[in-house]
């Protein structure tokens, strides 16, 4: 398949439109020097893929990640930063001061990841099926077939909010216990 | 599930008569139960130990009573009809022959060993709560123990190698804890660091023998591993060399054979109910159950691999003498006992090796009831005075009547005094190693019994007799302790004669026919009669040395005393005699009685007192020569150096140890790329 | 539509990720980068999905799970960052070096 068939697909603008945009966001996310933008950041990597996710025709998974994601883990980030109290303007002191050999290390990374892919699966095409019920499906294969492991992650949700509580809260000194018994 | 169902299996031909087995019914399909017990009653007792009166120790009791029960009914169903059957889950399966399975099997073998742990455990358990009283974290020692138990039946009720190996590891850390319990003490957190590691070396030889012997014949059952063995299978064959030596290796550790003894006179470190139960049913025993139990392979060893038996031989043979004389120098009470453990560790181990199977778990069996009460008896002696060195007691017989007494029959059994069980067993491993044509180990082991009795009349003696050294006033233990020694003095008497060569009891045969309800014929030696020409001149050994030990210890009421006569020099008696003879010249022109009572009485007095300090004096000599250059200079020399490196290297290591957590994800990084690269590009 | 583009473009989010992990100093932008390898295995796991075209969805289910555990993981990540921060006053990786030789 040559570059101009690929080209000539009008999905595939739309997809190299979301790709640099997530690619050029998602380079931010790292290298930001200020707290808030490498998250709002996140924010446009998670929405452009949210729109991969739309045009691979799997929009209860890309609406799921704009509400999860964009609209609690995002805000939880932010809560988190405040607290931390960290500097929310220009930081220099933000990231390490050796980056060599983190940059060349990520790049072998990607080098080897993209040329295994590129190896097995080569021009491959995705099938076009059409099937705009894949959120039906999805429901169904989520509470038959995985309905424990479904059951499981709520039960690790729920553990995890209240570890989350355990450890975030704070230990009173015995003279603020009796101080909040008095009230 | 049934696994392997061998109901009515015809099993061995016995003089041409064909035992047949049952299947044990439903006490044998669930026993189980024994296997799982003391688990929940390890947790039982962290989650509730604490708040209960004995702090956790009835849980303990409970769980092992409930198990003797099932153990007593197997058996003595064994012993009416004998009982074979094996109970197996399957649990994972590598391609599609090659099965793990965990279950319990239920044979002569195992019904010996059930009962033996139970039985011994159960005693211990209840005399521990009485040592254990006050003590600190009282419930955690109680569900460690538990475990250690829990573990040992596992062990015992194994069907195959894995799970065998399972329960080798869980008693493994189990005794850890216990060595350890005391870790206020660094001494003793090293003490239960020493026989962890030292297990550990030999568990890589188990480990590996097991996985060589498992995949080259496709099964890790224990039954298919004998049956191929008493065929001479080929596959098994060409493995049998290297596998069996490797499990003998991975056996040596788990039963302290030389040099990999070395951890357990340290083990000594734990509670004394700890070293109680190690040294008699569980712990030390399961290496000689790992060569019982595959014994087929040991048996048929010259014909499957060739020369190797001798090798083990040696090794259970040096372990019974050289090891055997280091307890004649040792003060610590229980690490007499330890010693003396060791020793006879060697005993079984070399007449499982030299074919003997029943001759080495017979003394395995009447060994745990005497060691458990000697070593109760020894916790009773610490508990009364605060000590653990034999130079601070002396003189408790009026104090502790009944510890006395029991004690001196533990010692009585061990040493071999006829009819008490020690003789028994001991005899048929000297008959069996007379038979096999181990001439030359035979009297070695005959010199072992006469060391035996001579450093148990020494403890005896230095414990019990003269005059009292410590502080204090000692006082007879509650009848919490007393009672397990005196249940246990009772077997030590009596149990000889439940193997008596040519003494079938009625209805319900002996011991020998009891072990022998295993898949395969075990096809070892058994005496016909008693050959009293040897059994009197192994007990001739063990009366000499009592003999000499009291001479030498007993009479005495200052120990201090005793021992500068026992280092004497051996000229010293040569020198007087000289001197006498002059006087003897003189006495000639005397009245003609004169020279023959004077004849007599030199007699008496020189040469008898010579023979004996000069027995003693070289017997010392070389239990010293051993202590010092074998054990603590060559065996711990090479264990200490091997240590020093170890640590080295750790110190040098430790640096990458940085505490920076994103070089350590650096190095996930590129590992993780390694990976990746090796598997997509290269592979 | 071919499969690799999908897989080239997760590579490079997650080889960012990675980058992000290793230079950042601050937890929480550590946190941040992680969230970007997740991402990245979501896309595949998608994109993999319609490449097969399953009758259960599996891809998508499995995107589900890692969503939801990591949702998880933020929400517990963030509360030891949280105590971290209150008995260290900082919440700098490169300080936190006790478990140190």
């Amino acid at each position: 398949m040559t570059f101009e068939t690929w080209i000539s697909e009008p999905v595939n603008w739309a997809f190299s439109a979301i790709a640099l945009a997530v690619l050029f966001s998602g380079l931010r996310v790292v290298t930001a020097k200020n707290v808030v933008h490498a998250a709002l950041y996140l924010v446009a990597t998670l929405a452009g893929t949210a729109g991969l996710f739309l045009i691979l025709s799997a929009e209860f998974v890309a609406w799921v990640l704009v509400l999860v994601y964009i609209g609690a883990v995002i805000v939880l980030f932010l809560f988190g930063i405040m607290i931390t109290r960290a500097p929310t303007g220009l930081d220099e002191g933000l990231d390490v001061e050796k980056k060599l050999w983190p940059a060349l290390l990520s790049v072998a990374v990607f080098v080897a990841m993209a040329w295994a892919s590129v190896n097995a699966f080569g021009t491959q095409e995705i099938l076009d099926t059409g099937n705009p019920t894949s959120t039906e499906i999805l429901g169904e294969a989520l509470l038959g077939r995985f309905v424990i492991p479904f059951e499981i992650v709520g039960f690790i949700l729920l553990a995890a909010l209240v570890g989350g509580i355990t450890v975030a809260r704070k230990d009173l000194t015995p003279a603020e216990e009796e101080e909040e018994a008095a009230v | 599930m049934r696994g392997f169902l061998y109901d009515l299996a015809i099993l061995a031909v016995d003089e041409g008569k064909a035992i047949e087995a049952g299947d044990g019914g439903f006490w044998a399909d669930t026993a189980g139960i024994m296997l799982i017990t003391p688990f929940i009653a390890f947790l039982a007792i962290l989650a509730v130990g604490k708040k209960l009166k004995h702090n956790g120790g009835e849980i303990a009791v409970a769980a092992l009573a409930i198990n003797l029960l099932w153990a007593s009914v197997l058996f003595v169903m064994n012993m009416t009809g004998g009982v074979l059957t094996e109970t197996t889950f399957e649990i994972a399966r590598i391609g599609s022959d090659l099965v793990f399975e965990l279950g319990w099997a239920v044979d002569g073998l195992s019904i010996m060993m059930y009962f033996l742990v139970n039985f011994v455990g159960l005693l211990v358990f209840i005399y521990a709560i009485g040592y254990m009283k006050g003590d600190v974290r009282v419930h955690w020692f109680f569900a460690a123990f538990s475990l250690f138990a829990g573990a040992m039946l596992i062990l015992v009720g194994a069907p195959n190698l894995v799970q065998l190996i399972i329960g080798w590891e869980g008693v493994g850390l189990a005794s850890y804890f216990l060595i350890g319990f005391y870790w206020d003490d660094l001494d003793n957190v090293k003490a239960g660091n020493k026989a962890f590691m030292t297990n550990k070396v030999a568990d890589v030889g188990l480990i590996l023998g097991a996985i060589i012997l498992g995949v080259s014949i496709g099964t890790f059952d224990f039954g298919e591993l004998s049956k191929l063995a008493a065929e001479h299978d080929e596959a098994l064959g060409a493995v049998a060399l290297v596998g069996g030596l490797l499990l003998f290796f991975g056996a040596m550790g788990k039963s302290a054979q030389f040099p990999l003894h070395i951890w357990l006179p340290d083990a000594m470190a734990g509670p004394t109910p700890v070293s109680a139960l190690m040294h008699a049913a569980t712990m030390v025993t399961a290496g000689i159950y790992l060569m019982a139990r595959t014994f087929p392979l040991f048996q048929n060893f010259d014909d499957l691999a060739g020369d190797g038996r001798m090798w083990m031989v040696a090794i259970g043979t040096i372990t019974l003498f050289a090891i055997g004389l280091l307890a004649l120098v040792a003060d610590d009470i229980k690490k007499v006992l330890a010693y003396s453990t060791v020793s006879q560790l060697g005993y079984m181990m070399t007449a499982v090796a030299a074919g003997g199977y029943t001759a080495g778990l017979f003394h395995l069996f009447t060994h745990a009831f005497f060691k458990a009460l000697l070593f109760l008896g020894a916790g009773s002696v610490i508990h009364a005075v605060h000590s653990n060195n034999m130079s601070d007691m002396g003189g408790l017989r009026k104090y502790m009547p009944t510890t006395y007494w029991t004690f001196v029959v533990g010692s009585l059994a061990l040493a071999g005094i006829i009819p008490l069980a020690g003789f028994w067993s001991k005899d048929e491993i000297l008959a069996t190693l007379g038979h096999e044509g181990f001439t030359l180990v035979m009297w070695i082991a005959i010199a072992g019994a006469f060391v035996t009795a001579f450093y148990m009349t020494r403890a005896v003696a230095l414990t019990f007799h003269g005059e009292y050294k410590g502080h204090g006033e000692p006082h007879e233990s509650p009848p919490i302790m007393t009672g397990p020694l005196v249940a246990l003095a009772i077997p030590s008497m009596l149990f000889g004669f439940l193997n008596v060569p040519g003494l079938s009891l009625p209805g319900i045969g002996n011991f020998t026919e009891w072990l022998g309800v295993r898949v395969v014929a075990m096809g070892d030696y058994h005496p016909e009669s008693v050959d009293w020409g040897l059994a009197a001149i192994g007990l001739a050994a063990a009366l000499l040395g009592i003999a000499l030990g009291w001479r030498l210890w007993g009479p005495d009421k200052d120990t201090q005393a005793a021992r500068d006569r026992f280092n004497v020099p051996v000229l010293y008696p040569l020198l007087r005699r000289k001197y006498y003879i002059d006087d003897a010249a003189l006495g000639i022109v005397g009245a003609t009685t004169g020279p023959i009572a004077r004849f007599i009485d030199w007699t008496n007095t020189y040469i008898f007192d010579g023979i004996v300090n000069a027995v003693g004096g070289m017997t010392k000599w070389l239990g010293g020569i051993t202590y010092n250059f074998l054990d603590q200079l060559g065996v711990d020399g090479v264990f200490n150096g091997l240590s020093a490196a170890a640590d080295s290297a750790g110190s040098s290591v430790r640096k990458l140890q940085t505490g920076r957590v994103q070089q350590y994800a650096s190095g996930f990084v590129a590992g993780a790329l390694i990976l990746v690269v090796l598997f997509v590009f290269v592979i | 539509m071919v499969v690799s583009q999908f897989l080239v473009l997760a590579a490079a989010l997650f080889a960012m990720g990675v980058y992000g992990l290793l230079i950042r100093r601050n937890i929480v932008l550590i946190l941040l980068s992680v969230e970007l390898m997740l991402n990245a295995v979501n896309i595949n796991l998608v994109a993999f999905e319609s490449m097969i075209v399953t009758t259960e969805a599996l891809g998508q289910v499995f995107a589900i799970f890692v969503i939801t555990v990591a949702a998880a993981e933020v929400g517990v990540g963030l509360a030891i960052v949280l105590m971290i921060f209150r008995n260290r006053q900082s919440a700098n990786v490169d300080e936190l070096d006790l478990m140190r030789y």
